[in-house]
């Protein structure tokens, strides 16, 4: 099903992102060394003996060589091992774990609402593209581009937690206590990440769509009678996927980075609260752990939508 | 004349006549607390209202506008004063020098862009100088970008050519040439990079990393508006308000440009 061309393209993608995620690890390992602090003096607290410091260090590993440390460290994450947290004292591997059961869904649920709200949007201005309908749509995604989300998630918990009272204004009942109620406290959150993701992907789908059906195939397409909205259900929506799956993978980075502030806006305990926190308590070893997934999602996204290209275009033979 | 040119020139002025004002002038002072005030709704006397340390809510923003200016203006310097330079030399010299850039590019992109300014911020502890670094950073593959993909293209055309057949040095075509020919490009993307510079900001200081208090800053006075929602949601209300209609001038102010400068129009 797939060219050879494609295959070689997709197999050149797998091998540099491998290669960005090596420099990633190489980046984040050498500049958290340079923090201030010595970990294990930190987890001991202020009254510690210098005695029992220097014990910790060493079980720590902190006295070996820099080289020898990366290695460990590398090495035992491509096992799923990524150390012990310092002031959690349980294995970064739960930790994570633990997080990400809040974090996916909440970017999952926000991904899915984006596109569900964008594209129909994009769609229904690009058919009026030049009249009102348009124009208005244009000018509320120019204001969606420019409102930060955690206002809005502020505003959304004034109007639907704190006056109609209902959703929960924050926090998380874990998905122990039940789907509903789970599902019902990532709602806020969710919307909040994706109203400013739709408005964006609405106007690339907009002008991807308008640049589509300005195509010859259009043109036949309309000479042959097919209806306008056959026409772009049809002809132009396929093909103007391309530059919304490529700003959809771009974005899913933004959105990760949103989660660590909306998060904290809803007293979630997903990855970007333990990150966050993690800093503040120098736990180096769990920011190093959860950047590294957080850069490897990244990747993992990104090798997905130059999958999905192929997919949605077999014609394209990517240039190389 | 352009629409979107005049509404969102209209506002860049207005906010940034307004972070000069504050140097001379603000109805109250910013940081002065007056307890007896506090958590006022708008009125005549505050007409922002004032918050929960009975500070004049109008007079912060005008004051934390200097902030976020600053650094969204600095940041967006640093990334075009690196960044296009580096995509110039991308793009004339080519070869692996042009492949090591585009992958360090893409290295750069695959960090989580807020998650690595906390953690620069954390390193270097919270405060403006570091946010702007942090987000400066973020600048630079997206001027090399932009600057390289321009540049390619304008060096594929024919008086290029010319300029060379006439024993002009690569370095004297690109600034002679190449550059002048991408300048509105990189100013629509400076816009673009200093609203989104504005955005980071906010954010940044919402998690307490920007500027420390007493600085009013757009992002802080949105965290403490957090748990005052019930109570004083007007202290949301306006800092948000401040932050949507600068970057929505500035977003509008690059459409305008892009437009009137584009020569295809």
């Amino acid at each position: 099903m797939l060219s050879p061309s494609i295959l070689s393209h997709l197999l050149t993608r797998l091998a540099t992102s491998l290669l960005t995620l090596v420099f990633a690890s190489l980046v984040v390992f050498s500049t958290l060394e340079i923090l201030p602090g010595d970990p294990a003096r930190l987890m001991l607290g202020l009254g510690a003996s210098e005695d029992a410091i220097a014990a910790l260090r060493g079980q720590m590993g902190l006295n070996q060589p820099i080289i020898l440390r990366y290695l460990t460290w590398a090495g035992h994450m491509l096992t799923g091992d990524f150390g012990r947290s310092y002031t959690y004292a349980v294995p970064v591997r739960d930790l994570i774990a633990e997080r990400l059961a809040v974090s996916l869904p909440l970017a999952l649920m926000a991904l899915t609402l984006s596109m569900a709200i964008a594209i129909p949007v994009g769609l229904f201005a690009a058919a009026r593209r030049g009249r009102a309908p348009d124009s208005a749509i244009m000018g509320v995604t120019q204001l969606g581009v420019a409102i930060p989300n955690f206002w809005f998630a502020l505003l959304l918990v004034y109007v639907f937690a704190v006056t109609l009272r209902l959703v929960p204004a924050g926090g998380f009942p874990g998905w122990s206590a039940g789907i509903f109620p789970a599902f019902k406290s990532l709602l806020l959150p969710a919307i909040a990440l994706a109203l400013p993701q739709a408005a964006i992907l609405a106007r690339v789908t907009r002008s991807a769509l308008i640049e589509t059906l300005s195509q010859d195939y259009i043109r036949t397409a309309r000479a042959k009678g097919l209806t306008q909205t056959a026409i772009l259900r049809r002809h132009a929506l396929p093909n103007a996927m391309i530059p919304v799956l490529t700003i959809l993978g771009l974005q899913f980075s933004f959105l990760l980075a949103g989660t660590v502030i909306i998060e904290n806006v809803f007293y979630l305990p997903g990855l970007g609260r333990l990150i966050f926190q993690a800093i503040t308590q120098r736990d180096l070893i769990v920011v190093e752990g959860v950047i590294m997934v957080l850069v490897a999602a990244v990747l993992l996204v990104n090798l997905i939508v130059d999958l999905a290209y192929a997919f949605v275009d077999p014609r394209l033979d990517i240039p190389r | 004349m352009n629409r979107s040119l005049i509404i969102g020139l209209t506002i860049t002025l207005l906010v940034a006549g307004m972070a000069l004002l504050s140097y001379a002038w603000t109805p109250y002072d910013a940081t002065a607390i007056d307890i007896a005030a506090k958590l006022q709704g708008p009125s005549a006397a505050h007409w922002f209202g004032t918050d929960h340390f009975g500070r004049d809510i109008l007079s912060m923003i005008m004051v934390g506008s200097r902030n976020s200016i600053a650094v969204a203006l600095v940041a967006v310097g640093i990334g075009a004063g690196i960044g296009i330079p580096l995509g110039l030399v991308a793009a004339t010299r080519g070869g692996w020098l042009d492949e090591m850039l585009m992958r360090f590019n893409d290295l750069v992109f695959a960090f989580p862009a807020l998650i690595t300014a906390i953690m620069i911020t954390a390193i270097f502890g919270p405060g403006a100088i570091n946010a702007i670094i942090a987000i400066g950073i973020f600048n630079i593959p997206v001027f090399a970008r932009v600057t390289r993909g321009a540049a390619l293209s304008i060096l594929s055309r024919e008086f290029i050519l010319a300029a060379k057949a006439i024993g002009k040095s690569s370095g004297g075509i690109t600034i002679d040439h190449v550059l002048p020919n991408i300048a509105s490009l990189l100013i629509v993307q400076a816009t673009i990079q200093f609203a989104l510079g504005i955005l980071a900001e906010a954010g940044l200081s919402y998690l307490g990393l920007g500027a420390p208090p007493p600085n009013p800053s757009w992002g802080r006075m949105l965290f403490e508006a957090q748990t005052m929602i019930g109570i004083a949601p007007h202290m949301a209300l306006f800092p948000g308000l401040a932050i949507v209609i600068t970057v929505l001038g500035l977003n509008l102010l690059g459409d305008g440009l892009r437009d009137v400068l584009d020569p295809r129009n």
